[in-house]
Order: C-alpha cells, then sequence, then structure tokens
C-alpha cells in the first residue's frame, strides 16, 4: 500500500513529536510513525505491578523553552510544569545540604562556600545564557557559512565578549573546556557540594569528575535552567509528552503506533520513503529521523548509501549508557535519617565526594560496576498522589555508573545491583526495605533494547566536546540535513543534545521549513 | 605470511624470484619497492625498453599489492568503493578501477580480477587495507591481503604469447585481452591474465610463492627460441609513460596521504572521467563527483609531447616563453621508439579549457653546465603509443 | 667590578634552557644581560651533571626534539658545540614474552607491524599522515605571541587573523577533523586507526607524559601532538639525544649568550623581585645583595613567580587567586641507573636495534589507565609506565668505559603519597621501577651500581620546579595558547611593568624547546623598539 505525505518523522519521542507539530503548523502533511505502543520514547510513563506509576526514564526536568511552548501552544494543552524542587545532597552523619537555585544551606557547611556557591552559580548561568546563540539555533559551519551561521557566531561573539565583560570572558574561555573538577576545587571546600554538582556535569555521561568536558556538560545542564527550575515529573500536567501529543494531533499530525520502520527506501542519493518491519512502504517529500544517529545510518540507511569515511564515522560515535534507573513500588513513606517528609519531595543525591563519584565512575572504564554507586532519587508520588495507591509511594532512581557490557550471568547481574542498590540506600533509608512491593531495573542493556538507543545511552551519544555543536553527531551531518537528500535527523543525538529540552526537534523542523519545499 | 621476530635484520625482502634475478643483475642496481628489494635496471637499460617493444621482457611484479575479496556482499561492496560500472564484470575477466575518498579524490587506482562468482583479487599500486576494510563496514564480504602469498610475473611484447606458448601454455592465443585463464606450465598451476602496464602484448602470470622458480625457469628454457631479458623498473617507467598510463602517488598525489589542502586529485582533474559512472548509483565520491561535475575543470593531467630532444625531468609549464606558469611535468621519458620527448602533466585551465599554447622551461645540463632551454608542447589525447598488435586476438605468431 | 656588573639592562631569573635562549637573543640585540640562578650548575631541568665520579649525564630532562631549529640557527649553537643525534626507534614488551618494535628503518617498520596487524600497517600511513596535517598546523603558532582575545588593539586581530587564516588552509572536514583530535582522547583517536592493543598502547604512550590526565582523558591526543611536533633535521616526530647529555643544550645557550656579552651568576638565588611604583626595578637575592635592572624576567614557573619571589602586595589580587590555582601538579618521576653493563632483555634476539631507542613495558591501554587511576588517589602506579633509554650506547661521555646508563621517566607519580614523601617511600617507588624493568631483563638488577630516583619532591627541590611539574604548568585547554598561564597575561608581559615571563608556563609550554624564552625576547624587544633578533618560524611550504 502506498500512502502520500509530505513528512514522515520516525520516533514518536518528545524531538519526533517537536519536529513533525512544528512542520505540521507549517502546513506540512505530517505522519509520524512510532514502533512502540507508546508516545514519548524515554519520557513515556511505565507502570509497574498494575498501580505504581513512574514517568519513564527521565524523572525530572526542566521546563521546555517559551518559544517551544508558546510555538506549540502547550500550555493550552495542559502543559504545566511541576513545583521547583531543591536537590539534597546526603550526608552519612545526617548534615545533609540543601542546594536550591539562589539558596544553599546545610549543618557543616562554611559560610564561605555559601557565598561562593551564589557567586559560582551566578557566574555559570551567564555562561550558560552567553552560550544561547549555540544551543538554540543549529549549530554552525566553520566553512562555507550561511547568513544564520554567521549570526549565530556574531551573536556568540558579543554575549562572550562584550555581554559578559573583559573579565568574566576570560574566565569562560579558561574554563570552557576543562573538567568540573578544578572548577569545583577552586571555588568551594565542602565536598559534599562539590560532590553534588560533579554529579550534575557528569550524569548521563561516561565521564568522571576529572574528565575534561565536564564544564560543558554542566553548563548543558544550567541552560536548561534558564527556561526555569528543575521539578520532578510526576504525571500528566507535569509530563511533556501528554501535551505535546495533543499539540501535534491538533496540527494535524498523523500518528501511527506500532509501526516500526525497517528501512529508510533511498533512490539516487535522495531518501522517498519508509518500508515498515510489516512490509509496507510509505512514500514521502521528506524523511526526519528522531531514532539515534548511529541506528539511522547503520540501520535505517545502510552502508551502500553512504560514503566509506562517513559511515565509518558514524560507526565511531561514542555513545555508551553508563545510568540504570530503579523503580521503586513502596508500601510506605521511606524515612531518611535526618530529613522531614516535605523534604523528600526534593532531589536527593548520593554522591558524598567528588573522589566518590570518581571511583564510581573508574569501575566502568572497565566494565565492572562500582561497589559505591551515585544515586539520584525522586519519589514522584509525593507530587501526585495518582502515582499510587493510597498510602503508597513510588520511587525513582538513576544509578551511575553502571557498566553496559558486565559480562557474566545478566540475571545475576541485575540481582547484584539490586541489593547493591537497596544496602547502599538503607544506610541513608533504614526502612527501605520493609516497604519494598516491587521494583523495575533497566540497565543500560535494557535501554537499548526498549528505547532502541543504541548501547543504552540517554543523549544517543556522549556529549563530549568532540560529539558537540558542529560535530554532533558527526560533521557531514551535524546541520541536521545528512548526505541523502531529504533525510533529516531531530533526535538528541543531534545539536544540542540531550534532556527534555525539545530543542534537536524544532531546530531541525526550521532547518527543513528553511531548505524548502523540496527539502 | 609468517613475518618472525628476525625480520629486522634484512631490511629489503626476496621476492620468490629474487635469485634467479640475482644471477642476471649485471648493474646491482636494486630498490626498494614495497618492502621487497627489485631491481631498477638488470643488465642495459636500452635492451630491456626494446625487449618489450619489440622482443619479450619479464618483470617481477610481486611487491605489488594485492588482495583478495570474497562474500555474498563482493559485488555490493565493489559497487560501492569503485567509481566505475563494473556490472558487466564476469568471472574470468579483468577491469580497470580507481577509487576515490569521500571528496571524490583519487585514493588508488588497480586492476580487479573476477575469479569466482564472490571472488575477486583487487591489484593496487599502493597499500590499500586500511581503505577496503574501513569500506567493509556494513558489508557481508571478507578481504585479505595476498600480496605476499602470490608470486606475479609479467611477461610483456610482442613475442611474449609466442615465447608463453612454446614454454608450455596451450592455447593462449585465445586469451583475449582483459581475460582470465587458468592453465597448467610443466606441472605448474598458473593463472595467466592478458594484462600489463606496458601498453604493449603481454601477460601477468600468478603463481603460488614456491612455484615461482620453476615458472620462471620454465620462460627462460625458451631463450633459444626467442630472445627474452629480464627487465627492471626503469623501463617499465618509460614504457608506461609511453603507453599514456599515470601512475597515482607519482603523477599527482594520493588523496589519503595528503597533507596539504588541494594536492589531491579527482578523476576528471587526472583524465580518468572515463572510468566515473555518476548514473551507476551510490558508491563513494560520487556526491562530491556530481557536484565537481557541475563545476567547469579547474586543471587536468594532460599528455603533452615537448618538441626537441633536451632531456625533461621536472619542468614547469608557461602560456608563452616567459610568461605565465600554468602547469608543471610529473613525469617523462624520451620514447627511442617515437623519438620524442613525452611527458604528463599537470595544467590548470582557464574556464574549464586547457591553455591554446604550452611552453616548457627546461633546466638540463651538459658536463655539468647547467643551461635553460624553451620548447613548445603539443597536447596529445590519445595514447603515445598503442600498437596494433597490443588487442589482436590472437596475436601475431613469431 | 662590582658596581658596574651591578648596573643590567636585564635580569633574567633561572638559567634553565628558556632563561638562556632569552638572555641570549636580549644580549644578542645590545643589552646588558644577567643571569642568576640559584643553583652551583646553570640548565635548570636541562643539565648534566656529575653526581658520581665518571658518570655525566642528564638529570632531569633526557631527550630533545622541540628544540625549535630556528632557535639553534639563529643562537649558532652548533658553532657551540651542540649536537643533537636523531633517536628514531621505540619499542614496548607485551607480557607474554613478545614485542612490538617501532624500527628506525621504515620497511622493517612496516613489517614490523604488519606481524602484528597487517590492518594497522596501512592504518599507520593515513595516521602519520594525520598527525603530520596537525603538526604543521601547530608549528605555526610555536614561534609567534598568543593573541589577546580580551583586547581590541590591531596587533591582536592580526594575530587571530593569522590563526584563522591557518585554519582555513584546510579543508572544512579537516577543520573539524583537527578540533575533534584536539578534544579528544589519545586512546580513542588511536581507536579511530588501529585495532591491535599492543600498537595502541605503545602509540599512546606519549601523550600522558609528564600530564594529569589519562589515555582516555579528552585532550590527551593533543599531548601526543605536543611530543610528536618536534623533528630532529627532517624525521618528524622523532627524539634526539644531545650529545653530552641535555647540558649540552644549557651549556651551548649558555656559550652564545656568553659570545654576545651576556654574564651568568650561579648560587644566586632570587628572594624577590623589587617592585616599585607598579614597575619593577630589580631584584633582591637572597644573600639580601640588591641587584638593580630596567627590566626584569622570571623562568620560574608562573606559580612560584607570583606566589614566592614576588609580594601580593605588587599584584593584582585576581592574579594572585590565578596564580595559586594554576595547575602544576607533578605526575612524573625519573630514575637515572648506573649499570655495570649492558643489561639484556630476553625477549629481544641478540642484536636487535631496539635497545638503542625508547623502551616501554606497558602493553595495554587498560594497564595504563588504570596507573593513572591510581595517581588519582595519589599514589604511584603500582604498574607505571617507563620510558626507558639507554643513552650511553650513543655517547661513551655519559658513563666510564664499558659501563652503561640508563634514564627511566616514569609516569605516573605523585605530588605527595599519603602522609607525605619520604625517603623510606622514595626509594619503594624507586623498587616498583626497577621490578618492572627487571621482570623484562634477568640480568638488569644484579648490574645497577647505583640509582638517582626523584619524585616530584626532589625534582621541585633541586630544580625549582613547583610540584615536579615538567612542563611548569598542565597542557590542558584552560593553560594553552591564550590561556597560558593565565587568561589576559599570555604575551610575556607580567602584571607590572618592565617585568616579563619567559618559562615553560607561557605559550607554547613545556619541552626543551626553547620557544617560550624567544617569544618572550621577542616581546621585550618590541617594548623596547630594539630590533628584533628572534628567528621567525622555518615554513616548509
Amino acid at each position: 500500500m502506498t500512502e502520500l505525505t509530505d513528512v514522515v518523522v520516525i520516533g514518536a519521542g518528545h524531538n519526533g513529536l517537536v519536529c513533525a507539530t512544528y512542520l505540521a503548523r507549517a502546513g506540512r502533511k505530517v505522519l509520524c510513525l512510532e514502533s512502540s505502543d507508546t508516545l514519548g520514547g524515554m519520557s513515556a510513563p511505565r507502570t509497574i505491578a498494575e498501580n505504581y506509576h513512574f514517568s519513564g526514564l527521565a524523572h525530572t526536568a526542566n521546563p521546555v523553552s517559551a518559544a517551544i511552548r508558546r510555538d506549540l501552544k502547550l500550555q493550552r494543552f495542559g502543559y504545566e510544569p511541576g513545583k521547583a524542587i531543591e536537590t539534597i545532597a546526603l550526608d552519612l552523619e545526617g548534615r545533609h545540604l540543601t542546594i536550591g537555585a539562589n539558596r544553599i544551606s546545610g549543618d557543616a557547611l562554611s559560610e564561605s562556600d555559601a557565598k561562593s556557591y551564589i557567586k559560582f552559580r551566578k557566574q555559570y548561568l551567564a555562561f550558560a545564557k552567553a552560550m544561547r546563540p549555540l544551543f538554540e539555533n543549529k549549530a554552525p559551519r566553520l566553512k562555507h557559512m550561511d547568513f544564520a551561521d554567521k549570526a549565530s557566531f556574531a551573536m556568540l561573539g558579543w554575549n562572550i565578549r562584550l555581554r559578559l565583560g573583559r573579565d568574566t570572558m576570560y574566565e569562560f574561555l579558561r574554563v570552557a573546556a576543562i573538567n568540573i573538577y578544578d572548577v569545583l576545587n577552586e571555588a568551594f571546600d565542602d565536598e559534599l557540594l562539590k560532590g553534588a554538582i560533579a554529579t550534575d556535569a557528569v550524569m548521563g555521561s561516561a565521564m568522571g569528575p576529572r574528565t575534561p568536558g565536564t564544564v560543558l556538560t554542566w553548563l548543558q545542564r544550567l541552560h536548561g535552567e534558564l527556561n526555569g527550575p528543575m521539578f520532578v515529573q510526576s504525571g500528566e500536567r507535569s509530563q511533556l509528552v501528554h501535551a505535546l501529543a495533543q499539540s501535534a494531533e491538533d496540527a494535524g499530525v498523523t500518528i501511527r503506533l506500532n509501526a516500526h520502520v525497517e528501512k529508510i527506501l533511498i533512490e539516487n542519493g535522495k531518501a522517498f520513503g519508509v518500508k515498515l518491519l510489516n512490509g509496507e512502504v510509505l512514500e514521502a517529500r521528506t524523511i526526519v529521523s528522531n531514532a539515534d544517529p548511529r541506528a539511522t545510518f547503520t540501520q535505517l540507511v545502510g552502508a551502500p548509501e553512504l560514503d566509506t569515511m562517513f559511515a565509518n564515522r558514524v560507526t565511531q560515535i561514542r555513545g555508551t549508557g553508563v545510568v540504570a534507573k530503579l523503580h521503586l513500588a513502596l508500601s510506605g513513606i521511606p524515612e531518611f535519617t535526618g530529613l522531614t517528609v516535605s523534604q523528600l519531595s526534593n532531589r536527593l543525591l548520593i554522591a558524598p565526594t567528588m573522589r566518590y563519584v570518581e571511583h564510581a565512575f573508574n569501575h566502568s572504564k572497565y566494565d565492572q560496576s562500582s561497589e559505591n554507586p551515585v544515586l539520584e532519587i525522586t519519589i514522584p508520588s509525593l507530587h501526585n498522589d495518582a502515582m499510587a495507591p493510597e498510602g503508597h509511594h513510588v520511587m525513582s532512581i538513576n544509578i551511575a555508573f553502571v557498566p553496559y557490557n558486565p559480562g557474566g550471568d545478566r540475571e545475576e547481574q541485575q540481582t547484584s545491583l539490586f541489593d547493591k542498590v537497596i544496602a547502599q540506600l538503607g544506610q541513608y533509608c533504614p526502612n527501605l526495605k520493609s516497604l519494598l512491593v516491587d521494583h523495575e531495573l533497566l540497565t543500560p542493556n535494557d535501554i537499548e533494547r526498549e528505547y532502541h538507543a543504541v548501547r543504552g545511552h540517554w543523549h544517543h551519544g556522549e556529549l563530549s566536546i568532540h560529539q558537540s555543536f558542529m560535530m554532533r553527531p558527526l560533521h557531514g551531518a551535524a546541520q541536521y540535513d545528512t548526505p541523502i537528500e531529504s533525510l533529516f535527523l531531530c533526535g538528541a543525538g543531534n545539536h544540542p543534545g540531550g534532556g527534555l529540552t525539545g530543542l534537536p526537534g524544532r531546530n531541525a523542523a526550521r532547518r527543513i521549513l528553511k531548505l524548502g519545499r523540496n527539502a | 605470511m609468517n613475518i618472525g621476530h628476525e625480520h629486522f635484520r634484512r631490511a629489503l625482502q626476496h621476492t620468490p624470484f629474487h635469485d634467479r634475478i640475482a644471477a642476471l643483475s649485471a648493474t646491482e642496481d636494486w630498490t626498494g619497492w614495497n618492502g621487497y628489494k627489485v631491481a631498477r635496471v638488470v643488465d642495459k637499460l636500452s635492451t630491456e625498453y626494446f625487449a618489450v617493444r619489440s622482443g619479450c621482457a619479464v618483470m617481477d611484479l610481486t611487491p605489488m599489492e594485492k588482495y583478495r575479496i570474497t562474500g555474498n556482499g563482493a559485488r555490493e561492496y565493489l559497487d560501492r568503493l569503485v567509481t566505475r560500472n563494473i556490472s558487466k564484470l564476469r568471472p574470468g575477466r579483468v577491469t580497470y578501477v580507481i577509487w576515490c575518498n569521500d571528496e571524490g579524490k583519487v585514493i588508488d587506482d588497480g586492476t580487479l580480477f573476477q575469479l569466482g562468482e564472490y571472488d575477486y583479487r583487487l591489484c593496487a599500486q599502493h597499500h590499500q587495507l586500511d581503505w577496503l576494510l574501513m569500506s567493509a563496514t556494513g558489508f557481508d564480504v571478507h578481504i585479505e591481503t595476498e600480496t605476499h602469498d602470490v608470486a606475479a610475473l609479467a611477461v610483456q611484447g610482442p613475442t611474449s604469447c609466442s615465447v608463453l606458448t612454446a614454454a608450455g601454455f596451450d592455447k593462449l592465443d585465445q586469451l583475449k585481452p582483459f581475460g582470465i585463464v587458468d592453465l597448467q606450465c610443466k606441472g605448474i598451476p598458473v593463472t595467466v591474465s592478458r594484462t600489463g602496464f606496458t601498453g604493449d602484448l603481454g601477460y601477468e602470470l600468478w603463481v603460488k610463492p614456491e612455484d615461482a622458480l620453476n615458472l620462471w625457469d620454465a620462460v627462460f628454457d625458451v631463450r633459444g627460441l626467442y630472445d627474452i631479458h629480464a627487465m627492471g623498473l626503469d623501463a617499465l617507467e618509460m614504457v608506461r609513460i609511453e603507453a599514456g598510463f599515470i601512475m597515482p602517488g607519482f603523477d599527482f598525489n594520493t588523496a589519503e596521504s595528503t597533507i596539504r589542502n588541494g594536492h589531491d586529485r579527482s578523476p576528471f582533474e587526472v583524465g580518468l572521467g572515463w572510468v566515473v559512472n555518476l548514473d551507476k548509483g551510490h558508491f563513494t565520491g560520487r556526491k562530491a563527483l556530481l557536484a565537481e561535475n557541475s563545476r567547469p575543470a579547474r586543471r587536468r593531467l594532460t599528455k603533452i609531447v615537448i618538441d626537441g630532444n633536451k632531456p625533461v625531468r621536472e619542468a614547469f609549464l608557461y602560456d608563452r616563453k616567459n610568461g605565465e606558469q600554468v602547469g608543471e611535468v610529473k613525469c617523462a621519458t624520451w620514447s627511442p621508439v617515437l623519438k620524442a620527448n613525452l611527458a604528463l602533466a599537470d595544467i590548470d585551465c582557464v574556464n574549464g579549457k586547457l591553455p591554446p599554447k604550452l611552453w616548457a622551461r627546461l633546466d638540463y645540463q651538459r658536463e655539468l653546465k647547467w643551461h635553460t632551454a624553451w620548447a613548445e608542447c603539443h597536447v596529445q589525447s590519445k595514447p603515445f603509443y598503442n600498437p596494433e598488435h597490443r588487442s589482436a586476438t590472437p596475436p601475431p605468431r613469431f | 667590578m662590582l658596581l658596574s656588573a651591578n648596573n643590567y639592562d636585564v635580569i633574567v631569573i633561572g638559567a634553565g634552557h628558556n632563561g638562556l635562549t632569552n638572555a641570549a637573543f636580549l644580549a644578542k640585540a645590545g643589552l646588558h644581560v644577567l643571569v642568576v640562578e640559584k643553583n652551583s650548575y646553570t640548565g635548570g631541568a636541562t643539565a648534566s651533571r656529575e653526581l658520581y665520579d665518571g658518570w655525566k649525564y642528564s638529570n632531569s630532562s633526557y631527550v630533545c626534539s622541540l628544540f625549535r631549529p630556528e632557535i639553534y640557527n639563529a643562537l649558532d649553537l652548533g658553532r657551540h658545540g651542540l649536537k643533537v643525534i636523531p633517536l628514531t626507534s621505540s619499542m614496548t614488551f607485551k607480557q607474554d614474552g613478545d614485542y612490538f618494535g617501532s624500527y628506525h628503518n621504515p620497511n622493517v617498520r612496516r613489517r614490523e607491524l604488519m606481524r602484528h596487524s597487517m590492518r594497522d600497517a596501512d592504518a599507520a600511513i593515513r595516521f602519520d599522515a594525520d598527525i603530520m596535517r596537525w603538526c604543521k598546523l601547530i608549528r605555526n603558532f610555536l614561534l609567534r605571541t598568543p593573541p589577546d582575545p580580551g583586547s581590541f588593539r590591531p596587533r591582536d586581530a592580526f594575530e587571530f587573523a593569522y590563526l584563522m587564516k591557518k585554519f582555513h588552509e584546510l579543508s572544512e572536514s579537516k577543520i573539524y577533523e583537527f578540533i575533534r583530535f584536539f578534544t579528544m582522547s589519545i586512546a580513542e583517536y588511536l581507536e579511530n586507526y588501529f585495532e591491535n592493543e599492543t600498537i595502541l598502547a605503545h602509540y599512546s604512550g606519549g601523550s600522558i607524559i609528564g600530564t594529569g590526565l589519562g589515555v582516555y582523558s579528552p585532550g590527551t591526543a593533543y599531548v601526543a601532538l605536543h611530543h610528536a611536533m618536534g623533528d630532529v633535521d627532517g624525521n618528524i616526530g622523532a627524539w634526539g639525544f644531545a650529545r653530552g647529555g641535555m647540558g649540552a643544550v644549557s651549556g651551548a645557550l649558555a656559550s652564545a649568550l656568553q659570545a654576545h656579552g651576556g654574564e651568568i651568576r650561579t648560587d644566586a638565588e632570587v628572594a624577590k623581585i623589587l617592585v616599585s611604583g607598579n614597575r619593577t626595578t630589580g631584584v633582591r637575592l637572597t644573600s639580601g645583595e640588591e641587584l638593580s635592572a630596567k627590566i626584569v624576567v622570571s623562568n620560574l614557573d608562573a606559580k612560584r613567580t607570583f606566589t614566592q619571589i614576588m609580594d601580593e602586595s605588587d599584584l593584582p589580587p585576581k592574579l594572585v587567586e590565578r596564580a595559586r590555582n594554576f595547575k602544576i601538579r607533578g605526575s612524573s618521576g625519573k630514575l637515572n641507573i648506573a649499570l655495570d653493563g649492558m643489561p639484556t632483555f630476553s625477549s629481544l634476539p641478540k642484536g636487535s636495534p631496539l635497545t638503542l631507542g625508547h623502551m616501554h613495558f606497558t602493553d595495554t591501554l587498560t594497564r595504563l589507565e588504570k596507573a593513572y587511576d591510581d595517581w588519582k588517589d595519589d599514589r604511584w602506579s603500582t604498574d607505571p609506565y617507563c620510558d626507558v633509554l639507554i643513552p650511553s650506547q650513543y655517547d661513551p661521555s655519559l658513563a666510564p668505559p664499558g659501563k652503561h646508563m640508563m634514564t627511566v621517566f616514569v609516569q605516573y607519580c605523585p605530588v605527595a603519597p599519603e602522609g607525605g614523601w619520604s625517603d623510606d617511600k622514595r626509594d619503594q617507588f624507586g623498587q616498583t621501577v626497577i621490578d618492572q624493568i627487571a621482570d623484562y631483563s634477568p640480568d638488569f638488577k644484579n648490574l645497577i651500581l647505583h640509582a638517582e630516583i626523584r619524585t616530584p619532591r626532589e625534582l621541585e627541590a633541586e630544580i625549582g620546579l613547583t610540584e615536579g611539574n615538567i612542563f611548569q604548568g598542565e597542557l590542558t585547554f584552560d593553560q594553552l595558547l591564550f590561556n597560558r598561564p593565565f587568561p589576559g597575561y599570555a604575551q610575556y608581559r607580567g602584571p607590572v611593568r618592565n617585568m616579563y615571563m619567559c618559562g615553560s608556563s607561557t605559550h607554547p609550554g613545556g619541552g626543551v624547546m626553547g620557544a617560550p624564552g624567544a617569544n618572550a625576547a621577542r616581546e621585550i624587544l618590541r617594548d623596547l623598539k630594539k630590533p628584533d633578533t628572534t628567528p621567525a618560524a622555518f615554513s616548509d611550504d
């Protein structure tokens, strides 16, 4: 059967939906194909033991940008970022540290560190803000620039040289490419504070605090904060995907679930359609892939349609997931030593020192998992009762660093990891074990299988400097268009990368519209 | 190939034919080729040259890089690798191919032998395993270097067919140009292809290294009937220029070893546009070549005849005497058959066309004193030397 | 005599190779120059000392390749006695009794690569071409002053334009490839070329020398270049031995300096750079003696210069903070071992030329990375990366007849292990290294006559390299080009007038290169409106 549409978008993750909706609003006839039976990809809700609901892989988020909210009328479709939360860095002795956007408190925190924190955060937010032209537009090319590229560079130069001012600019140029470890050691003494910020810089990446490039990953995180404070994803309104789906539908996007694309059809160097696993062929003028660029090129396109070096560079894209997700169904409220119930609605971190984080990372380099993993914990049911049966709770935990290729028996690995995390958590939350009803553990391996993310990487590719900006996912395909005519990319593997920002999707749509009807 | 720990003791290795060539070598004029010791001149250059052009010359080709490409995806793989449409290639046939990088610049050229349905041999000028394997990502194909596991001997010249027939190769006269046949010669299994790099009638013989000396002896056994000479690289250089064959890495820089931007060359620029089929489906470099094809040519490697008899080695070309520099000679030879100075030159185009006039400034010395002379150059489109017997089947008998 | 001497145009603090280079160019321009040195010998880390009778060898830096030929030529160092003998092979021993040798002969080297991997032998061609391309690019910037991004002066704009122009000489894809190279780890970069574990480890090693980074740390690919961009007479990336040890380099520089009328005072440690009215006036020695000069140039590392021999009150507070935070952690140790004879290595065939070059014992990337993990935790590597050379095979002047001198560079060694260094710990560190070598050379231990073991503690105490960092500051992105040593101070001028920096803490960084010294001289001469005596870079195009 052949059906004619303007655009086929492969994958209904949030970037795919954002891209599809933008294109539909611009008058294109858009068909969005999703291989699973739910929308949202990594941000699609999950349920365990029937009544315990989770927000999917991403348990916290920053609001999407005002532009996307406005353009896609997300408010109208019910999107409302959740209540701002703070971060509590847990201390084994109960001297926890509460870290907020503009305040910080803790029993053991020195006054000078408290002051430095405010100054530090302000400075780095200014850096993130200065980088906006780079983050929010297509990545400019370094030769053969078009007007938009020149404008991005001009804005960036203006921001860095003139808006930051000379001294701040010097500082920005000094730190932009280095590691968070050195920067934090310069700024603070408090180990708990340094551990917490370092965790934010490395979570989701196969990098330790000492790895150069971690200031940049942290700046990318801060860039999200420019849209508003972090919140816990807990049910309909706070979860972007619900509003996105409605906005897409409203714009006229046709969404098909359980439609697994097997191949992108190409003739004479031009993509003209897709073939589904069931053999069905869908033709379109433009094909947009929200899939991992590695999967897009090696599986959906295939080497015969690509140049040798390009195909080779695709295989060299680095991105192996090192974070596992543990979902716990609990029969009651977990009690953390030294924390009140109301404090539990915040994000809790177990990352007491930078050395602890670095050690956790060390093991993953050799495909082992650390005895002392870094944990990021949220309890979404404290934000929305509907997430769990009455009186019950759900806890969502990111575990870093977990190897993708641990070797050995899979079941055994899972059990041992689960036990390790529960034991670790038990030190801070003595009643946890007694509350366990059920759990679900998603290792990078599982994430790869469930979300078609190559090697289980959240961001479809490491956010290292050599895979950022005009080199993301790889040069030759870093402006959303690809060597294949009419084939575009719109996923997290592209500039500016992962997180629930929708920016890759929006930028890709703008690029497609810019290139015109026949793109 | 088994390389032990002692290989450092001999910087240049001996080919399987080495003992025989060494015995014939009057000059001891050796050089290195791909890690092997090979003769530049065995006895006398003019003798070796005229052996190719009027008799029979034998040359050891073992150091030439040879790759075996097998597997169900071999054809699809090769289609994506080379610029030429090879859909007409069949088992038992050879074709000339080039391959480019993503930017559409020539990496190397070579001859592609189809030995079986899923079985190919690619002979190349330079080391290509890295590129061949990089290109193999995503294909069902197996690639192996067999340079050191196959001994190769070129038997070239107008009497080569007769020589080989006398030496015991049956029905060789039926083999067409670019054909391959498996034969026995005195009990030695030999694969014979009617190919060569001399622009004359000629064959290339492919055997196991352990049979190499016996094969050599079988050929040289008929020396009583025919004049046969071992030939070195210097004579080959003369005849290949006469034939208008280009050598990547010598006449232009190969793409993947180019350091300076713009020093690599596209197939169009080196006159190999005829092996580029832009309509055959995707191959590496196609997109870049499509774009280049839509623009006027920037330069072209061109066959020229330089007036006079002053020796030419390196020379700049000008649009007139003492005029603007427009190109440079890449390789040149005095042709004893044509009594002319022949050269391949890299010439800049103006609006896609070669300059109407070309002059070479020749620096040459007489008794260690240097002189300068100007000579007019004439562009040739056909090979300088292309005798009829080269492609006749059956070839003339002697 | 004392009176006339105490009236200099320039005082250079520290007679290391950059101090001497700087002074020599200034003297050549006709300035009255004095170099003061705290030790009784000149050369700093570029010295040959006779600590034992009959043994005179390089104590710290031990090979020479980065030294710019332009400086060699401009100061006529050949006539002042310098000879650099190319050293073109290197090897890595494998744990299984085999080894990989990068032989000096290209045919043999290629065959050895083929012995380990046919593919890698061919990939090496692509690798060499790519590295050469990056070397060509970077070399353009070595003998130039980095532009200041905070300035609007035409000169800085011109320098930026020059930088951009050089970049734009690359094709677009090569520009991206260069940025990737610049920001990648050496291990990942090499994995784009090679598949063989030993070959990967062999080519990675050079990238961690002197750095507080591991083979998987982004930024280390560039460090590889920093070691590879040198050449000895066109042998790109080749190292060389200075005949007579590295002291021959500083000796030739000192001789060139003196030939141009410059003076050197040893045993003269500077206590303070004197500043009056935001202008340097001279230096005070620890002896109390004051020497006045119009200009003072510090060859000490930036941290030492601004936190030890200058008064905080004379400096902008921001700069003092920068100096305190300057990343200058030591990560290397050194052993100089005197041997009763030439050691044998069990896996090498008799007559193998590989003992003539660098020898390494770390044959996997994992071992290299684990060596780094130890250092991150303030321990010396239990399985360190060693760069071993026996220069007495080339240069009989280093050791008594029949004896041999082995130099061992060790990565990693912490600035201070837990609880600090003690002589006992230093010896344990040395023993770790000796044990590793002995695993491959059965007669090695019995041949040892004496060994000089140097941890960062010794390197700092003797030579004055803060924390024993051989580059006078890490070669990380925050400390390269216009960030070296500090943003806003990358043009060799200090924060007070007439004060300059010329050490490896400044662009283009460490290694026995001489470029910082020459670049600083150029800036000083420019400020004095004197003719430039420093050379421009040789071009090969």
